[in-house]
């Protein structure tokens, strides 16, 4: 058991190692570290009560000062502030609905990869179905249909985002499972669970976690548009602030610090999630290396 | 040939079914009384209300209220709007036009772009145009539509500091449009910032796929052939390696009409440009259920039918799939 334990640890090192020869890959790493630290420290510095309208102290739409540094929204609160905090929203709703995509789009990957016949032939027809359809118009209705709240958010991205994920994963269920070893782990009496996650399970989860991290940045964008569109989580995410930002006439009128820092938020962390998703695959995918 | 384009008609089919089933019971879901969902802010009382629900078919059983909203769907008919008091499906047209001029214009000058630019990045592989190219298209595919709609906005419609807006913020004609030719023009001009950004969406993915594509083609025999014959460069890249790249971008071009679909329904709704995705997005505003399923089912349905035209396209231009 050690001695896989070893092997495991001498693996992750190995595969540092050659993430951090990926240059763009490492930009990504440090624009997520510096975004997932302002989340987390956001509420142990500031004071949330800013975020009240009630309470706002700032001008009505003031440009950057030095006591707010990005201005004032309509309301007169604090624009950094809500960045700050909006960042919290805008990831956990990313990270938990690319989750939720994952799972589905392993799960069903998997079982259509691993039984043959019809369930696999019902299950692909499902998937391709979802793929063809228009995601964000699904999701939209999805939103609409359940109510607001951010678990309807989580559910209404993640339903209608796996199918990628499940055509991926189970093209790499059929070549894993026409290995050798796994032949031979079935002549020895192993069943579909025992396969399924022993063997096939362990080797795609490289490419999950790849694929996974592209979801996160696509899950993120669709977030803010589902948001943008009117159908947020209830709670200040970047895409709502946009959407206040046009529904106050910041657009048309100049305000721009309303505007920009948001948006700004959301294509940094995007760009960061799909640096790193690139990376990762040129790491575990050693045919892509050499190939820009 | 025949019995492919059959089969992928047949596969369409049942798709568009997997969309009218998700779509009744995806509209079941609606917490509360239909009835009173769907008529949403308009006062009934309770014997419209019961009127209401016996023409919405509510006092049937499930599968007979299945079978007529199936029956209802195949003839065209989409219900009623209670927000605007007509029917779904004429509403739906009346808005068709506008978006179809929006996305017809925006994939022609995207397609055009992105495969020009994918051919020319390919080409000199790792020189400045590809970097750019590429740093340009990762760069797109993190923007959100809708934000970059809210920039060009502001730049160029309302204009920044001393430099005035050159372009209408909103719509696609003013109310004191002009008749005649003038009016095509003033149509246009409300037409490049919205065209812009469903460009910016699409244009990306096209480059993408060409400059792969054309990279594939690159290292054949063929090329290697063309260019020993003593071809010049420029004409062995348009006459050879081009021609062969186009056939799988052609189709991918068809295959990501879904995300045009997206790109229009957030373009229409920053540029409030009256088409079928401003339609869907003040649906989803309202709540009018009515509007929101119509639509909803129209845009899956289109979307299911080009994908179709994709594939067997694609059989037709490609005879080496033809042969597979």
């Amino acid at each position: 058991m050690s001695d896989a334990t070893a092997r495991r640890r001498e693996g992750r090192a190995r595969f540092w190692r050659e993430y951090r020869t990926q240059r763009s890959g490492m930009y990504g790493v440090a624009i997520l570290v510096v975004a997932v630290l302002a989340a987390l420290v956001t509420p142990l510095v500031t004071d949330p009560s800013g975020l009240d309208v009630t309470r706002a102290t700032g001008e009505k739409m003031a440009p950057p000062s030095l006591g707010f540094p990005l201005g004032t929204d309509e309301s007169g609160r604090s624009i950094l502030l809500m960045v700050l905090w909006g960042s919290r929203v805008s990831l956990l709703i990313g990270f938990l609905s690319a989750l939720l995509s994952m799972v589905i789009g392993t799960v069903v990957g998997i079982v259509a990869g691993h039984f043959r016949g019809w369930p696999s032939a019902v299950l692909m027809r499902i998937t391709d179905w979802f793929l063809v359809l228009p995601s964000l118009v699904l999701a939209l209705v999805l939103a609409a249909i359940l109510g607001g709240g951010t678990s309807t958010i989580v559910l209404a991205i993640g339903v209608t985002s796996w199918a990628g994920t499940a055509r991926l994963i189970r093209a790499q269920t059929l070549t894993v499972e026409a290995r050798p070893y796994v032949e031979r782990s079935r002549v020895l009496g192993a069943g579909h669970w025992h396969v399924m996650t022993r063997h096939v399970l362990p080797n795609v989860a490289p490419l999950v976690l790849a694929n996974t991290t592209l979801t996160v940045a696509t899950a993120i964008v669709t977030e803010s548009t589902l948001a943008f569109l009117g159908a947020d989580a209830g709670q200040a995410s970047w895409g709502s602030m946009l959407r206040g930002s046009y529904d106050w006439g910041a657009v048309t009128s100049g305000a721009w610090w309303y505007v920009l820092p948001p948006g700004l938020c959301i294509v940094a962390v995007v760009l960061a999630f799909t640096l790193c998703g690139r990376a990762l695959e040129v790491v575990l995918n050693p045919r892509l290396r050499g190939v820009s | 040939m025949l019995r492919y384009a059959l089969t992928k008609l047949g596969g369409a089919l049942l798709s568009i079914g997997m969309v009218v089933v998700a779509t009744f019971f995806l509209f079941r879901l609606i917490p509360g009384d239909p009835a009173i969902a769907y008529t949403r802010d308009v006062p009934l009382s309770p014997d419209q209300l019961a009127l209401l629900r016996r023409q919405m078919g509510l006092d049937r059983p499930l599968p007979e209220q299945f079978l007529d909203f199936v029956l209802r769907s195949l003839r065209g008919d989409l219900g009623t709007s209670y927000e605007y008091r007509r029917p779904v499906a004429e509403l739906i047209g009346e808005r068709l036009g506008p978006t179809l001029l929006l996305v017809g214009t925006g994939l022609a000058v995207a397609v055009t772009l992105g495969l020009w630019q994918g051919a020319r990045a390919a080409w000199n592989h790792g020189g400045r145009l590809d970097r750019f190219s590429t740093g340009l298209s990762l760069t797109l595919w993190s923007v959100p539509t809708f934000w970059l709609g809210l920039l060009l906005l502001m730049v160029f419609a309302a204009g920044v500091g001393p430099v005035p807006g050159i372009f209408p913020t909103r719509g696609m004609e003013d109310v004191d449009a002009p008749d005649g030719p003038l009016y095509l023009l003033h149509v246009a001009h409300h037409l490049v910032l919205p065209c812009l950004t469903l460009v910016a969406v699409v244009y990306a993915q096209y480059l993408v796929v060409m400059r792969s594509s054309l990279l594939d083609e690159i290292g054949q025999d063929y090329v290697t052939t063309a260019r020993a014959k003593g071809l010049r460069d420029a004409e062995v890249r348009r006459r050879h390696a081009v021609p062969n790249a186009l056939l799988p971008t052609v189709t991918l071009v068809f295959l990501h009409i879904g995300l045009v679909v997206q790109g229009a329904v957030t373009t229409e709704t920053v540029y409030s440009w009256p088409g079928l995705g401003l339609l869907f997005y003040e649906a989803i505003k309202g709540p009018d259920f009515a509007v929101m399923q119509g639509t909803f089912m129209v845009l899956c349905v289109a979307v299911i039918v080009m994908n179709t035209l994709a594939d067997v396209l694609y059989h037709v231009l490609d005879p080496r799939v033809r042969s597979a």
